[in-house]
């Protein structure tokens, strides 16, 4: 090994150490039987037993699962439309529409939905509202994905389909869905990530009612970082994991089909 | 009754005119072929055809009915277009039985006619292959037993050739002569190669600018362009500028600047005092020893200015003793010998009465 490709294997190391030994403590913390997140004193499961007992933050977690799912399924159709919609009709106005509440800072989009929800809409906060809130923000990355896949595609492509019978309908069923499916999933599941563990604009428009995860967490750590908030986090990162994992093969899949050429 | 009838179809693009009152009628059978340089309007003439542009004025009659207003889906004309356009997440057999299963038929009738398209375009085993699979030829002819298998009234064909290599392309023109005389079905074809329009075509329309210049026979394009641009854009031909003297059915006496008198061949339209230009083909152009055929017409003396050996036949400029330029073709029939002629050398020029096209200007 050349003196400079070892320096450039330990800058790598160092990098990845500090993103994933931060993570790496969680994970092992939530498996020590010892209240105090300073020393290994021996493994345990206790932790996770008091997390199953603990209604709060189950509940916590089942309207988090709720909101992400549903926020991640409207927020992918409606995202795959605007995806769709920029892409044909070549309107300047469109994508700024589209993209600005991605590049808005959370807070000033946290504020400005409380604000809409209470006065013009006059809602009662909670799960409604945060759902609606977190679709707003995810419509953005799944149009911005889509878009891509598309204009990456032969336009002809679609031409040949209705020159060769094929209704718009058809065409898009049969041509179009499959061939930006890759980009719907891993739109979907980067929504999916991005409301369960969104904190700021949650806490603007939770209301005072149901408990969602990330606050409920932040809640905990106030009086005490406690091992039970490792073990939740590290459920969390699992399930992240997972779906990480299952878009890949996703891809993975739908790249074999489509013979890499889709994307060309 | 002509299967497909342009008339007087326009199609602007904001101030610029893309296709301008152009009329054409192509007959059931025909190997139609629009041919012009890019920008000349054949390929939204060929969109238009298709459903996939509207003209702004004119119609688009189909067996006698009009088009216009009718979606590409429903049309009975097909596309091969430039890039295949093949559907990437279906296999050959797949894409192949689109228009079928799209028209409808039966799942046996679908993999019957699959497997008999699959044959005439010389891919029996490709079926559960995917596009990128594929080489381009492939790719070629899987676009076109898509595009043939549920028998269209027409077979649109958008510059297939283009992203070949030389040889295949040979190969394929070949095969497309071929498929369309067993199938029966007309094709209309769109390139800006005019070897290509040439070697493939029952008629061929050269387009410029939106406007039709000439639609003939390739040997009468060739042989006979209308004007300049029909000359110059086919093939190679040398021009000069001449005025017409004498104008008999039989025969053109022109007066070429310094040079002298010129006969061609008699042209309808042409009266003494015309002005425009002599054209000849290398081909037709007899170069040889200066001493040998000065008793003949047309024949002129200058010296050899630059020569292009190819291989089969070397083409000679000859600098004439006005100063313009002729060119000529000599094949290459000794053995071994790449020249006959060399840079300065006197030589004498010399080309039928007959030979010769007056063109106005």
């Amino acid at each position: 090994m050349s003196r400079s490709t070892r320096w450039l294997w330990s800058a790598a190391i160092l990098a990845y150490a500090f993103l994933y030994i931060p993570l790496a403590i969680v994970v092992m913390y939530s498996f020590n039987d010892s209240r105090l997140n300073a020393e290994w004193v021996g493994f345990t499961l206790f932790w996770y037993e008091a997390l199953l007992n603990n209604k709060e933050m189950l509940l916590a977690a089942r309207n988090s699962l709720i909101i992400a799912l549903s926020a991640s399924f409207s927020a992918t159709l409606l995202g795959t439309m605007a995806g769709l919609a920029i892409h044909r009709y070549k309107l300047k106005v469109l994508p700024v529409l589209v993209f600005t509440p991605v590049a808005m800072p959370e807070i000033l989009l946290g504020v400005s939905l409380l604000l809409f929800f209470l006065q013009v809409l006059n809602l009662t906060l909670g799960m409604i509202s945060i759902i609606i809130a977190h679709t707003t923000f995810c419509i953005g990355f799944v149009a911005v994905i889509v878009r891509a896949r598309l204009q990456g595609m032969d336009e002809s492509i679609f031409e040949a389909a209705r020159d060769l019978g094929a209704s718009p309908w058809q065409t898009f069923r049969l041509i179009t869905l499959p061939l930006i499916m890759p980009a719907v999933v891993a739109g979907a599941l980067m929504s999916f990530t991005l409301s369960i563990d969104d904190f700021v604009i949650t806490f603007f428009t939770k209301g005072v009612g149901e408990p969602i995860l990330p606050i409920q967490i932040y809640t905990m750590i106030k009086v005490a970082v406690t091992p039970e908030v490792n073990a939740v986090s590290t459920l969390l990162m699992l399930l992240t994991l997972i779906m990480i994992i299952i878009a890949g093969k996703l891809e993975a899949r739908n790249m074999e089909a489509a013979g890499g050429e889709a994307g060309k | 009754m002509a299967l497909l009838e342009i008339r007087d179809v326009t199609r602007h693009f904001g101030d610029y005119t893309a296709v301008d009152h152009v009329s054409i009628s192509i007959e059931a059978g025909e190997f139609f072929t629009l041919l012009g340089p890019s920008g000349c309007g054949k390929t939204t003439l060929l969109r238009m055809i298709a459903g996939f542009d509207l003209p702004d004025s004119g119609q688009i009659l189909l067996d006698g009915e009009d088009m216009v207003g009718t979606p590409p889906e429903k049309r009975p004309v097909h596309t091969v277009f430039q890039t295949y356009a093949l559907f990437p997440h279906m296999t050959v057999a797949d894409n192949i039985a689109f228009p079928l299963r799209m028209a409808g038929k039966p799942p046996q009738e679908i993999r019957a006619r699959v497997t008999e398209a699959l044959d005439d375009v010389r891919l029996p085993s490709f079926a559960n292959r995917f596009p990128h699979e594929l080489s381009g030829g492939q790719k070629q002819r899987v676009a076109l037993a898509r595009g043939l298998v549920n028998r269209p009234r027409l077979l649109l064909l958008d510059e297939p050739l283009g992203a070949l290599d030389a040889k295949l392309r040979e190969e394929m023109q070949i095969e497309l002569i071929n498929l369309q005389k067993e199938i029966g079905i007309t094709f209309v074809f769109v390139t800006h190669a005019q070897d290509e329009a040439l070697a493939l075509s029952h008629r061929i329309a050269v387009m410029n600018r939106g406007n039709v210049e000439q639609i003939d026979e390739p040997s009468k394009i060739y042989g006979f362009p209308r004007n300049r641009f029909v000359a110059d854009f086919i093939g190679k031909i040398s021009m000069m500028d001449a005025q017409v003297m004498e104008a008999a059915p039989s025969h053109l006496k022109l007066d070429i600047g310094e040079l002298g008198e010129v006969i061609t061949a008699g042209k309808e339209g042409v009266k003494p005092g015309d002005k425009g230009v002599m054209a000849i083909r290398p081909e037709q152009v007899r170069i040889s020893h200066p001493s040998n055929g000065a008793q003949l017409k047309n024949h002129f003396l200058g010296t050899v200015h630059d020569f292009l050996y190819i291989g089969d036949v070397t083409t000679y400029i000859v600098e004439l003793s006005n100063g313009t330029h002729i060119e000529a073709l000599l094949p290459n029939s000794a053995p071994g010998r790449a020249t006959f002629f060399e840079v300065g050398d006197l030589v004498g020029v010399s080309w039928r009465h007959d030979a010769g096209i007056f063109l106005h200007d």
